[in-house]
């Protein structure tokens, strides 16, 4: 692989830019690989990353049905935190968070990760009480979560609205200056080129059709539209899918696929500098860098694979930014689009092992995979490769429905992020 | 001077449709025009020849008007009344002018023709497509602190608002039979056809008038009338018709799930002084049982080397300035098309006497019916011939233009160049219903295939070229029968997708595809090169159709550059989704009424105005407002709520319960529902009796409590936390009507129907006693968690004996109505007593000082009823009940759950954080084992020290065991205890 | 917004009056507390979560307030009929070839006819 730098981007520049590789090959699939991980999301082509990289599995297929980083790596509002409540949380958030501290470098492609703060805007006593156990968890846990009176908030945001009469005024709010954003295009394209480099084929336009079970229940491989592919280990990690990749092994997983949506204004000189979130009133905001302010909305009530929405949840969620950042009024929203979100009943995602043997499941990361894409990639490529859950995701097995050890961040996740 | 050259010396004299005499003035960059009524800011600028408009995205290029519509990518600008009233990334070609608008051009510093940003078109081979995700890596710091910052100054076009926007916004919902969307020939024809067979019609449009094409189009007549005004009679007569609605200046933006359409119509950005009562816009909400879709189409542009300087335009655009503004877009005008359409347009700028250059058709053979007319207008046409490079610094000055496949080149001076690839149908309304497209490959164009909807596509929008075919078309779309005959003058062929000669692989031009962002042809090609052989890929690499435009001009071209690198057949490549909106919508608009107390109306107690009047201040407890603390002058929200706090035990004290949930369960099976909606036995509950109850749900962790009264056999009085109530009776109403639905119970919500008076503290019974007819208050008759219905002066209500704090107390149900009324009696009578009105925070003390738990508080969802120290309430007798399953799985009956308990901070006189968290060893290494938090911390003035509850891992077997608060600038130390603080013997509440 | 058809009111209505209560003819066990973690898990947690048709519970909490089934396809959000709770699962109608579902769009990209 060429590495990027700025001099061969000036080399390029030079030569109209005929010199670039292909920053992935699209090979045939193999008759069978080792491993075999349905979906090239980010948690997926980053899994066959860390297996390539850490495990030195490399005879890898990640096989996508549409086009890889398709769906919601390339659909979400790129917000990254790991101030998380539950110690299994936080581990694999923060795990996560320090991956990406260091994921630019170490995939040699930028993914902008961009350490803006993200700040949780605290409404009343009840937010201030739960914020504040959040933020003294982080703290005696390692990890960075302060609290800030609405002056302090205000400083930071100056677009903020803390007024008295606001009809919910702000008390105060939580600020994780490590967290922020990132591109979520690059994180999908940075980790399927350096998988590709080191060998990992990425079968796209593949889609699944079928998991072929041995005679003691064994995985065996794939049925695809590309035909059967064989592998002795197969990592499910298909996002809104997954239910239905699942029941192809006869796996059900406790899950509700539902579309989640989000949109952007046109774009705008830089005004808001952080990620901003209110739980209590609806709504997360930041700006891209390229000047579009990126608004995440609600989830639809019903199941639905539409990637698409009702126009009353984007109206409800800009009622609650224009009533947080009134000069925002005259904004446009430029585009509007849906995911399809993978939900658990305790909002926590599932990672481990399957009845199936060889079968791996990561999924459930519902409306906030996104921040935990490194981290659930590494961790997940461990599972993988080592056939039990790494120590960090320990807590994320499909037991902890049957014993009602639940990791129910639901509370604190009240709203889509 | 006439008036037609005071608004401009590019007027034509006797063209377009404007007014001479109905002038408006406003300002581009601080310099003063003269425009007419009817102009766009646009062809206002033109008619005085001013073309340079805005800058590019990423190279600052210098940008003029590329079209006529909302399709446009160039003339961005920032549109103002006044300070608040400032509109960033307006596009020229639909901002009406109105007198006094104060325009300016976006991204150049320091001005529109000297801008420092330029100097990025110099380093561009260093920008190519995704050249920032190659670099800006190292170090690691500098992409935070220097290279992001730079990027994000560099990129975003207009400056955000900085002031409230002072306008407000309507909101309408509305249902029809059939709504149409665009009122060109198609759209109008549908809406005459169905209008005539009664059914309710919305036939909407974007432009201030109706007409579509026929704006430009000034040869097509409709029967036997000009087109144009054929469409204003016609839109005159449905106007008039009862059953019809005709929406102009409204866009339908967005075509959602089961026939539901959001539209925006602009109400007064065009108007100089609005009246105030008018909204700025109005957001239409309609279900419409049938969708008519006719959009027609958008001319693209050809993809050659700098065609993007100020005075290259669409032709169809030239020809609107034109025909409808009367506005000549230059004087020498060199025309570049691979379609008809352009013909028509240099014909009608020729007889309006303006020269034309030439015309290249990159055809080689035009049909002889346009020839023929070029000829008979003295206009050369040269076939077979490209444009491929143009001159010009701030405005085209000339083309260069060669026989295809590497001709001389010569460059002919021209002072505007109109340009078109052909026509785009315009799907995207139809592709937002999920409809399925399919590519036309004759015409090189995808349309609509399999509907999703009860929808129909005609005319441009379908790909329906011929009048005639349009025409009968939308009469069978409208379902109803109208005699209408069209003729036109050219029947239009020709058009092209992808780059044209001059730009193809093997060059490294700049032609650009999508203009705002500065994508240009070898953009998309690198992308191919690099892998991204999707064209969603290509389009996120290369940003184009990411622009405020979303892909109008540029998707097509981009699409056939890729699938000519790829070597594969357009339709193998795809199309990139359509999303809502179609263009940009406000969100004012979409906000509408919906702010400052609408944004979520606050619920008010019936004696609001009262504890208002008391000084008291407030807090936000889901939606209501209730009193939090009743200061008095001078004391601060400690001083008060120690006063009443005191107050209470050593007096009394008067609180409004009226927020609690109420449900009123009835029927001969109630007890029965109860028995399996709560953990606890209903059945040995006598009427007249109330009792504190628990319900989880399926899954066995507390999920609301509160008293419930039986008043009668068959009749309970059932109160839930107040922010519960709504849930709680959804869940009830789920087990009693799919689950239990052999029941015989009937479920009321009565929350706001009573008003709820708590009296409390010693003196409560004496307070109440004289209000207080039908009940004997004494302990013997109405002892403790007694219920009756009475009368409370002359009023009817509910009597409960209970106790949230723990003392003698009493809560009074009185209809809501005369909540006030009692309310103020008491009080007055109370305060006479020495008594005080407390608020919630001297409730959550109170109750905290006797152990009693809040849940949502001291519980989160994880929370069974014995963690909660409530086990006591969960009956062991009954064989069912919903939880009864959940509370047995493993993990809910396992040793070290986190139990609720009491803690004192070894230091009496600091009071503990909320949400601290409880560590056995302060100083263990990071990360730390975390037992469990707090969950409730207040200074108790009763006990003269400050007092905690908290979950603890395996806390009840920890009383007695000092454990370690660490918050963020010092530990506390603590000691685990039982959860009652006051009163442990709990006689008080006997009184 | 969907355009939900209630069974009681006999009406076609917006989804705000509307909500949503998950996936249909799941009975709780009539001896519930004798099943196993297992058994409990399943008819607790577990949900088909069709890609298709799929069958769920609706209530008309801002009208009749009652629930009721529908069928439902979910790739479409097209509703194949509501029925009154009670009622055993329903057969769905026979779809013409106009009416069958058609992919989402999005789905189906490359893959433009």
């Amino acid at each position: 692989m060429r590495r990027y730098s700025v001099f061969a981007v000036a080399r390029e520049a030079m030569r109209a830019h005929k010199g670039w590789e292909a920053q992935w090959t699209s090979p045939e699939p193999r008759s069978a690989y080792d491993v075999i991980i349905v979906g090239a999301g980010g948690h997926g082509l980053g899994a066959a990353y860390y297996l390539a990289k850490e495990h030195g599995i490399t005879n890898v297929a990640v096989i996508e049905k549409g086009w890889l980083g398709g769906g919601n790596t390339g659909r979400n509002t790129t917000i990254i935190r790991s101030n998380y409540l539950y110690e299994e949380s936080m581990d694999i958030y923060e795990h996560s968070l320090k991956l990406w501290e260091g994921l630019s470098q170490d995939l040699n492609y930028n993914v902008m990760y961009s350490p803006r703060g993200v700040m949780m805007l605290s409404h009343n006593t009840h937010d201030m009480q739960s914020f504040k156990r959040h933020i003294n968890a982080n703290r005696l846990y390692g990890i960075d979560n302060e609290w800030l009176t609405p002056e302090q908030a205000k400083a930071y945001v100056p677009v903020l609205d803390i007024s008295k009469t606001a009809r919910y005024p702000i008390n105060g709010a939580a600020l994780q200056r490590r967290g922020g954003t990132a591109r979520h295009d690059a994180v999908a394209w940075g980790y399927a080129r350096a998988a590709s480099d080191r060998g990992v084929h990425i079968i796209q336009n593949c889609e699944v059709t079928g998991i072929r079970r041995g005679p003691n229940g064994e995985v065996l491989g794939v049925e695809t539209s590309k035909g059967f592919i064989g592998a002795k280990k197969i990592g499910v990690s298909a996002a809104g899918h997954s239910s239905v990749v699942m029941e192809m092994a006869g796996v059900r997983v406790p899950l509700h696929s539902t579309p989640l949506q989000a949109l952007v204004s046109e774009p705008l000189k830089p005004i808001f500098p952080c990620v901003v979130m209110s739980n209590t009133v609806h709504a997360y905001i930041s700006q891209s860098d390229k000047g579009e302010l990126v608004i995440g909305a609600g989830t639809d009530q019903y199941n639905s694979y539409s990637q698409t929405g009702g126009l009353q949840i984007i109206t409800h969620t800009l009622d609650a930014i224009c009533e947080l950042f009134p000069i925002f009024r005259r904004v446009k929203m430029m585009r509007q689009w849906g995911g399809i979100t993978d939900n658990t009943p305790d909002r926590s995602p599932i990672q481990g092992v399957t009845p199936v043997p060889g079968l791996f499941v990561n999924c459930g990361w519902g409306t906030g995979g996104f921040k935990a894409t490194p981290g659930s990639a590494n961790l997940f490529a461990h599972l993988i490769a080592k056939g039990e859950p790494h120590r960090l995701a320990a807590g994320l097995t499909l037991d902890r429905f049957r014993t009602g050890r639940l990791i129910d961040e639901a509370a604190a996740a009240a709203v889509a992020h | 001077m006439s008036a037609s050259s005071n608004s401009g010396a590019f007027r034509i004299k006797g063209a377009g449709r404007l007014t001479p005499a109905r002038t408006a003035r406003f300002t581009f960059d601080g310099k003063s025009f003269t425009a007419l009524e009817g102009d766009t800011v646009a062809s206002a600028l033109l008619a005085h020849g001013v073309h340079l408009l805005g800058r590019s995205f990423k190279y600052h290029r210098p940008r003029g008007i590329l079209s006529a519509g909302p399709e446009e990518p160039n003339a961005l600008i920032d549109v103002s009344r006044d300070a608040a009233r400032r509109q960033p990334n307006v596009r020229a070609t639909v901002q009406e002018v109105f007198d006094g608008a104060k325009i300016v051009s976006q991204n150049r510093w320091p001005s529109l023709k000297f801008d420092v940003g330029a100097i990025n078109n110099l380093f561009s081979p260093f920008f190519a497509a995704g050249f920032y995700y190659k670099t800006f890596m190292w170090p690691r710091e500098a992409w935070v602190k220097v290279y992001e910052p730079f990027i994000r100054r560099a990129a975003g076009l207009g400056v955000a608002p900085t002031e409230e926007d002072p306008d407000h916004y309507a909101n309408r919902y509305a249902h029809c039979d059939v709504l149409i969307a665009g009122a060109g020939v198609a759209g109008l024809t549908a809406a005459l056809s169905a209008a005539a067979t009664g059914a309710s019609v919305f036939l909407v449009d974007e432009q201030p008038e109706v007409g579509g094409a026929l704006h430009y189009d000034a040869a097509t007549m409709i029967d036997g009338q000009n087109g144009y005004d054929w469409a204003q009679a016609s839109a005159a007569k449905l106007k008039a018709m009862p059953n019809v609605t005709v929406l102009t200046r409204t866009t339908v933006f967005g075509y959602y799930n089961h026939g539901f359409l959001g539209l925006v119509e602009r109400v007064t950005d065009h108007v100089a002084k609005p009246d105030k009562s008018s909204p700025r816009e109005r957001l239409w909400q309609v279900r419409a049982k049938k969708v008519v879709l006719a959009t027609g189409s958008i001319e693209r542009h050809m993809v050659f080397a700098n065609n993007d300087r100020p005075g290259i335009m669409l032709a169809s655009a030239a020809r609107t300035f034109l025909n409808h503004h009367g506005v000549a877009v230059g004087r020498n005008v060199g025309v570049y098309t691979a379609h008809d359409s352009a013909y028509e347009a240099a014909f009608d700028l020729r007889r309006a006497g303006v020269s034309i250059a030439a015309i290249v058709d990159n055809r080689a053979d035009p049909s002889e019916a346009l020839l023929a007319e070029a000829r008979a207008l003295g206009i050369s046409v040269l076939s077979g011939h490209s444009v491929t490079d143009t001159g010009g610094r701030l405005r085209i000055s000339s083309m260069t233009v060669a026989r295809n496949g590497g001709g001389n080149a010569r460059r002919i001076a021209v002072d505007a160049l109109i340009i078109s690839a052909g026509w785009t149908p315009s799907v995207h309304l139809f592709s937002q219903s999920r409809g399925k497209l399919r590519f036309d490959d004759v015409n090189q164009r995808f349309l609509p295939d399999i509907y999703a909807q009860d929808c129909v596509s005609i005319g441009g929008c379908n790909g329906t070229d011929d009048l005639a075919e349009l025409i009968d078309e939308a009469i069978a779309a409208g379902g109803g029968s109208v005699a209408l005959s069209g003729e036109n003058r050219f029947e239009w062929t020709g058009g092209m997708i992808g780059a044209a000669e001059g730009a193809g692989p093997d060059t490294t031009v700049k032609a650009f595809v999508d203009f705002q962002h500065d994508v240009t042809a070898k953009d998309i090609r690198l992308a191919v090169r690099e892998g991204m052989h999707s064209i969603e890929h290509i389009k996120r690499f290369t940003t184009n159709g990411m622009a405020s435009d979303q892909g109008k001009l540029s998707n097509m071209h981009g699409l056939a550059i890729a699938a000519e690198m790829l070597d594969r057949p357009i339709p193998k490549v795809g199309l990139t989704t359509f999303r809502a909106p179609y263009t940009p919508v406000t969100y004012g608009t979409l906000v509408g009424h919906s702010r400052g107390e609408l944004f979520d109306p606050a619920r008010k107690t019936p004696m609001h105005v009262l504890e208002t009047a008391e000084g008291a201040e407030f807090e936000d407890v889901g939606n209501w407002k209730r009193a939090w603390y009743y200061p008095k002058r001078g004391e601060d929200m400690l001083a008060a709520v120690n006063r009443e706090c005191r107050t209470v035990r050593e007096v009394a004290g008067v609180f409004n319960g009226s927020t609690l949930g109420k449900i009123e369960v009835v029927g001969p099976d109630a007890a029965q529902f109860l028995n399996l909606l709560y953990t606890n036995a209903w059945d040995s509950l006598k009427p007249g009796k109330s009792r504190y109850g628990i319900m989880t749900r399926e899954d066995g962790f507390v999920y609301d409590d509160g008293v419930v009264g039986r008043l009668a056999e068959d009749r309970f009085h059932v109160t839930t936390t107040t922010g519960g109530a709504p849930r709680v009776l959804h869940h009830m109403e789920d087990y009693l009507q799919t689950e239990f639905p052999h029941l015989r119970v009937w479920l009321t919500s009565t929350t706001e129907q009573w008003a709820v008076i708590a009296v409390q503290g010693p003196k409560a019974r004496e307070i109440i006693q004289p209000f207080v007819e039908g009940v004997d208050l004494s302990n013997e008759a109405f002892p403790h968690m007694s219920v009756s219905e009475c009368s409370v002066m002359g009023v009817p209500a509910r009597l409960f004996r209970v106790s949230f704090t723990g003392e003698l107390g009493f809560e009074l149900n009185v209809p809501a109505d005369y909540g006030p009324a009692v309310w103020k009696a008491i009080w007055e009578r109370a305060e006479s007593m020495g008594a005080c009105l407390y608020g919630t925070e001297t409730m959550h003390v109170l109750r905290a000082e006797k152990g009693y738990i809040i849940v949502g508080q001291d519980t989160d969802g994880t929370v069974t009823p014995d963690d909660a120290g409530l086990g006591w309430a969960v009956s062991s007798k009954k064989l069912d009940f919903v939880g009864i399953r959940g509370l047995k799985r493993p993990d809910l009956v396992r040793e070290n759950r986190k139990q609720l308990v009491g803690l004192l901070t070894k230091d009496p006189a600091l009071v503990l954080e909320e949400g601290g968290q409880i560590v056995a060893d302060p100083n263990q290494a990071k990360p730390m084992t975390m037992l469990g938090h707090v969950t409730s911390a207040y200074w108790s003035e009763n006990c003269g020290r400050s007092i905690a509850l908290a979950l603890v891992a395996g806390g009840r077997s920890r009383i007695g065991e000092t454990l370690y608060v660490p918050l963020k600038d010092r530990t506390i130390e603590v000691e685990v205890t039982d959860m009652v603080f006051f009163d442990k013997q709990g006689g008080r509440i006997h009184g | 917004m969907l355009l939900i058809h209630c069974p009681y009111c006999e009406e076609d209505r917006s989804e705000l009056e509307f909500r949503w209560a998950g996936e249909a003819h799941i009975a709780r066990p009539e001896n519930i507390s004798a099943i196993s973690d297992e058994e409990f898990a399943e008819f607790f947690f577990l949900r088909n979560n069709e890609k298709g048709l799929t069958y769920e519970r609706w209530r008309h909490i801002h009208g009749c307030g009652r629930f009721f089934n529908a069928a439902r396809d979910t790739v479409s959000d097209r509703f194949l009929m509501t029925y009154k709770a009670g009622m055993p699962k329903q057969p769905v109608p026979e779809t013409g070839a106009s009416e069958k579902t058609v992919e989402t769009y999005e789905a189906t990209e490359g893959d433009a006819r």
